[in-house]
């Protein structure tokens, strides 16, 4: 496991401040602490501190109290999960060694290169994974108490924070969206009619989701569940396959055994093989909410080319090998078939000419309704997280951008000149956001401002969208909207 | 046993018209004889001289005459059109009589010489053929003049007997010592053409050779708009397990070319009678009292160019019958009402669908009975595949969706699936001719004359409103079935429409929408709107705008479908207004280019009632510099009744804020 992510975190700790009140029993309110290793006092002075600064800041502001701590070295985010539940995650400033007066090199804290907006959101993000998999804090107590909750806590998140790449997150992060693959109504048809007729086949399954590309296409999920699944398909599941595949460990083509048609159909998380009824099920189950009702159910995943489906099965039913051979046979040939039609659909619509423009500008979409996001600034973030085509600089400004945006509810558009010819452009249109990243040599402002962003070119990246921002075009992209300029840093 | 048979009759599908032809049955005084042309019943009492009563399964008065008893009658047919009769009483000669005028008969014998007359058939309102033992002769009959004028024959080796069928009209002749050679003749009017002979295959040559193709085997049907020649031939066998009869149906193309296509496979041997019902081939078989329906276009297998079909319904009886007391008949004994023996041996079959029983002097016309073959085919898709080539089968077929709907949910989705594409594929068929018409209309409009006929729709044809009414409203409205199921239907009909290139309606998309939001599946609703599935109109984003309350995100769902469908500018003005986006609003107008004819006071008013002083001012401004630019005075105009808006301005702000920007 890449580990690197784990260098920045500090510390990670989930308490409850109601659980030792009394004085002498402040280790009882500690839930779960990283690193695990560190002495007991070293851990309540941590969380005395965030308790204290929560406790001071509510004072001045009774509905959001403090939600981040500035420090040289570090950052203190915290977050109250569930009521009197409260997640604290301790980031390290970066440092950068530099020469003082007398010639010694001396490690320097970038106190303003975080931004709490993004860590916060990463920190939130934890809580949402952990429900996921875990269910909530109050399910635990009900279910066991404390020690239950502890032992949870701690299942989950020794592994779980070990994944987080904390230097890489950015307004991407933040914004915590969904890719959604653009399709044509009658191949979306398609995949519906192919997730009613596994659904009516299989009437243990409640919901699926289907994803092509690492992007979504359909959910039966609510939306919150979806984000946070999404989030773990995206980020952990496929990058570990893929890493598996390349290694050779699973091969990619199903070995169909006689009388069976041939695909390329197989389990992501089911049992690691079809035949061998003693083989090893890899079936997580997973806790969402229909409406307010709450419900457990088993996690299958199953992928044939680039298309994923999951398929989300009653907790209460017993997984046989049997269902796993029936599912396969049924979905194995129909998945294939379908993957290789949106495939060939995906292919003859992507116009060569995009990847020239891409030099041209760059940008990042997201609506706050549907959370459809997309961005040309990162480059396939699953197959290679850490590929972003910008200089992080500029992430930095366009993380600023949206911290403004969400401070006020106009619409906005800002413009930002930064250093080596880019020019950032945001715009707050209703509820969707776009970032632009201009790189142009020697572009002044009415140019920016301008004709540029109304050209047809938009039309075409609109198209991509799927998500069509239609109304964004046009109430916002006009000349004379109100626009506040910022200089970029110089 | 009583139980099986009242299962069959209860599942039986075949009748006997209600409201068959009644004639006088045969008798010592009384002669039957009819015509299949014209589809007629002629009662000949002695001779003709007491009377002839016509009676038509098209006409409703029967036509009644009378002929001089110049001897036995054998063979008599009305013209097309009913104004002369031929009658034939000798070998040599045949006899006509207008029904109209004088009743003086005049006479026509044969022009071959030691001939002899088979029989002859009208070919046309004034034309007759006469077919005789060496050929045929084309006679025009002027009824005014009462003479008779020839205008064609046509010599032929030995005919041993005829066929004739008004399709064409086509008449088969049976030629040479076997009989198996077949000489079709087209009658065209004042010609008659030869076609290519073809000769049906007989198993075993005897010798001497003697007729083995004889006249009952062989009759002619029209199926699916194509003449056919259909040939039964018998097998004895001793064995089950030999093959049985068959019927062979030899095609009459249209180029005059014919060959055999088309095999029935009977499984039976025994007497066989043949009917055409809708385009099925009726196969009565006798001894077992039952009848067999054979589809040409269902259930084949190709055997080189020829194609076998077996049954494509289990073979059943036709309905049992009542015979009502006829009004003027004796009272007594004779009153009760009697069931009609079915397949007795009065029983004769003629084309294409009629069958007499001379005893009891009924004339029906068989009918299929669609509903009772839905029981009947359990097989859905092929029940579908039946109905679509039957006539009036609209009813039943939206009677089946709505049971296979209502069966419930497993493994049915697949099958629900087929039967849309099925019915769609159809539709969108009517659909292109319907189109491909209009256009033929608008096109010939200039030059030609536009063809007379619209395509008649298809009883096959069933298009969304009827599905959608009929079959997917009360679908959706069960509160048995789950909504996610309803949804799957509802898409999958979608998805069918949208595979056949057919433009899916409105109302389709509501009942998807309104099926949802029952159902609080508000993201899957959202994820079909992003994905465009649900095509857009005005009518659905007023639906969305509705659902905002429950809904935040159908706002911009409806905003975006509106800025679409561009022809919405107004509604998107009205609705950000009414969200108090007076700002949104301006700019989209001013975007759209409607920015100087828009009313400042509607604007103002939103303005104002958004308690926002500086975006009130921002507005008044921004109409200032309109009226500034368009009429070089920052002043409002009497007629846009601005004044409380200036009043409300000046109160806000002040006289010196008012000053206008020069």
């Amino acid at each position: 496991m890449d580990v690197l992510g784990a260098h920045s975190l500090v510390a990670f700790a989930v308490y409850n401040p109601r659980f030792g009140s009394n004085e002498g029993e402040e280790y009882k309110k500690l839930l779960y602490y990283y690193p695990e290793d560190v002495e007991i006092n070293e851990k309540i002075k941590t969380i005395g501190l965030c308790e204290a600064i929560v406790q001071f800041s509510r004072t001045f502001s009774r509905q959001s109290p403090a939600r981040a701590l500035h420090t040289q070295k570090n950052r203190h985010h915290f977050y109250e999960a569930e009521e009197h539940f409260w997640m604290v995650m301790v980031v390290k400033n970066p440092v950068v060694m530099k020469e003082n007066s007398e010639g010694k090199s001396v490690p320097e804290y970038q106190e303003d290169v975080l931004l709490d907006s993004v860590y916060n959101a990463v920190l939130r993000q934890t809580y949402t994974m952990f429900k996921l998999f875990k269910g909530t804090f109050g399910m635990a107590m009900e279910q066991g108490g404390v020690e239950t909750l502890k032992r949870r806590l701690q299942e989950f998140f020794s592994r779980y924070l070990l994944t987080l790449r904390l230097e890489q997150c950015d307004l991407i992060d933040t914004l915590g969206g969904i890719s959604f693959f653009p399709l044509d109504k009658m191949t979306y048809l398609k995949i519906q009619s192919f997730i009613s007729m596994v659904e009516f086949s299989f009437a243990h399954i409640q919901f699926t989701a289907f994803l092509y590309n690492e992007q979504l296409v359909w959910s039966g999920l609510e939306q919150d569940d979806m984000r946070t699944l999404f989030k773990y398909l995206t980020t952990s599941l496929f990058p570990s396959t893929i890493e598996a595949e390349l290694a050779g460990k699973e091969s990619p083509i199903h070995v169909s055994f006689p009388g069976y048609s041939q695909h390329y159909g197989r389990f992501l998380l089911g049992p690691r093989s079809l035949t061998d009824p003693n083989s090893p099920l890899r079936v997580p189950k997973i806790h969402v909410y229909i409406g307010s009702r709450h419900s457990e159910l088993h996690l299958i995943v199953y992928k044939a080319l680039s298309a994923a489906v999951c398929f989300l099965v009653d907790a209460t039913v017993v997984l046989t090998l049997d269902f796993f051979q029936r599912l396969d046979t049924l979905v194995g040939p129909q998945l294939t078939l379908l993957a290789s039609d949106i495939a060939e659909q995906y292919s003859s619509n992507r116009k060569p000419a995009s990847s020239e423009k891409d030099s041209q500008f760059k940008f990042i979409y997201f609506n706050h309704m549907n959370l459809a996001e997309k961005s040309t600034v990162h480059v396939r973030r699953a197959a290679n997280p850490s590929l972003v085509t910008v200089p992080t600089e500029l992430l930095h400004i366009l993380g600023d951008i949206n911290s403004d945006f969400a401070s006020s509810v106009e619409d906005e558009e800002v413009t930002v000149k930064a250093m080596s010819d880019y020019w950032v452009v945001g715009k707050r249109s209703d509820q969707r956001e776009l970032y632009v990243i201009l790189n142009q040599k020697n572009a002044n402002l009415i140019e920016v401002n301008g004709t540029q962003l109304c050209c047809s070119e938009w039309e075409e990246v609109f198209e991509l969208l799927r998500d069509k921002p239609c109304c964004l075009c046009r109430f916002c992209f006009s000349n004379d909207a109100p626009s506040l300029i910022f200089d970029g840093i110089s | 046993m009583a139980g099986s048979e009242i299962l069959e009759q209860e599942s039986s599908y075949l009748e006997l018209c209600r409201t068959p032809v009644r004639f006088e049955e045969i008798s010592s005084v009384n002669n039957v004889f009819f015509d299949e042309a014209n589809k007629q019943v002629f009662a000949v009492r002695a001779g003709g001289a007491v009377g002839v009563v016509v009676r038509g399964l098209d006409e409703k008065q029967p036509i009644s005459f009378r002929l001089e008893d110049k001897g036995e009658i054998k063979s008599i047919k009305l013209s097309p059109g009913n104004r002369i009769v031929a009658v034939q009483r000798s070998g040599k000669s045949v006899d006509f009589c207008n029904l109209m005028g004088e009743a003086t008969e005049y006479s026509q014998e044969c022009r071959g010489r030691n001939c002899y007359v088979l029989g002859f058939c009208w070919t046309s309102p004034n034309e007759i053929v006469f077919i005789t033992d060496q050929g045929l002769e084309l006679y025009q009959v002027q009824a005014e003049k009462r003479s008779v004028k020839l205008i064609k024959s046509m010599g032929t080796s030995f005919v041993n007997w005829f066929v004739f069928s008004s399709e064409g009209p086509t008449l088969l002749l049976s030629l040479t010592p076997l009989g198996n050679v077949l000489q079709p003749v087209l009658a065209k009017v004042g010609n008659l053409v030869k076609l290519t002979k073809f000769e049906v295959e007989v198993p075993v040559i005897p010798k001497p050779p003697r007729l083995c193709l004889t006249e009952p085997d062989v009759t002619t049907a029209v199926i699916y708009g194509q003449l056919y020649v259909v040939v039964l031939r018998h097998r004895v066998r001793t064995t089950p397990s030999q093959a049985g009869s068959e019927v062979w149906l030899y095609h009459l193309s249209r180029d005059g070319h014919t060959c055999k296509i088309h095999v029935l496979q009977l499984n039976s041997t025994g007497c066989f009678a043949t009917n055409v019902v809708d385009n099925l081939v009726v196969i009565h078989h006798r001894a077992s009292k039952t009848s067999m329906v054979f589809d040409i276009q269902l259930k084949k297998v190709s055997e080189g160019p020829v194609k076998l079909h077996q049954p494509v319904l289990p073979s059943l009886p036709i309905c049992p019958f009542t015979i009502q007391p006829r009004a003027g008949a004796s009272l007594g004994a004779g009153t009760a009402v009697t069931t009609c023996e079915l397949y007795s041996t009065s029983w004769i079959v003629f084309r294409p669908d009629i069958i007499m029983d001379a005893g009891l002097g009924y004339l029906w016309s068989l009918r299929l009975r669609l509903p009772r073959i839905v029981a009947t085919l359990p097989d859905r898709l092929q029940l579908v595949d039946f109905l679509l080539l039957r006539r009036d089968c609209r009813p039943v077929l939206l009677n089946v969706c709505s049971q296979l709907l209502s069966g419930g949910q497993a493994g049915g989705l697949a099958v629900v699936s087929l039967v849309f594409d099925k019915l769609n594929s159809v539709y969108k068929e009517w659909l292109e001719a319907d189109k491909s018409d209009a256009a033929a209309l608008d096109g010939g409009a200039g030059g030609r004359p536009p063809t007379p006929h619209k395509p008649v729709r298809s009883h096959a044809v069933v298009d969304q409103w009827e599905m959608y009414t009929s079959v997917l409203v009360p679908f959706a409205e069960s509160k048995t079935i789950s909504y996610k199921f309803v949804i799957a239907v509802l898409m999958e009909y979608i998805r069918s429409l949208t595979q056949f290139h057919i433009h899916a309606q409105h109302y389709l998309y509501e009942l998807v929408i309104n099926t949802l939001v029952r159902n609080n599946a508000f993201y899957q609703l959202h994820q079909l709107l992003q994905y465009h599935v649900l095509s857009d109109s005005k009518k659905l984003a007023c639906l969305m705008l509705s659902l905002e309350s429950f809904y935040p995100p159908a706002h911009q769902l409806a905003l975006d479908m509106l800025k679409r469908l561009s022809t919405a500018n107004d509604e998107i003005v009205e609705v950000l207004l009414s969200k108090g986006r007076v700002l949104a609003a301006l700019r989209f107008v001013r975007a759209s280019g409607g920015a100087d004819i828009m009313s400042a006071r509607k604007f103002l008013e939103a303005a104002s009632h958004v308690g926002d002083s500086l975006l009130f001012f921002c507005v008044f401004k921004f109409f200032e510099q309109r009226n500034q630019r368009l009429r070089n005075s920052p002043h409002f105009n009497p007629g846009e009744h601005c004044e409380p808006f200036v009043e409300y301005f000046k109160k806000l702000f002040g006289e010196d804020d008012f000053t206008p920007l020069q």
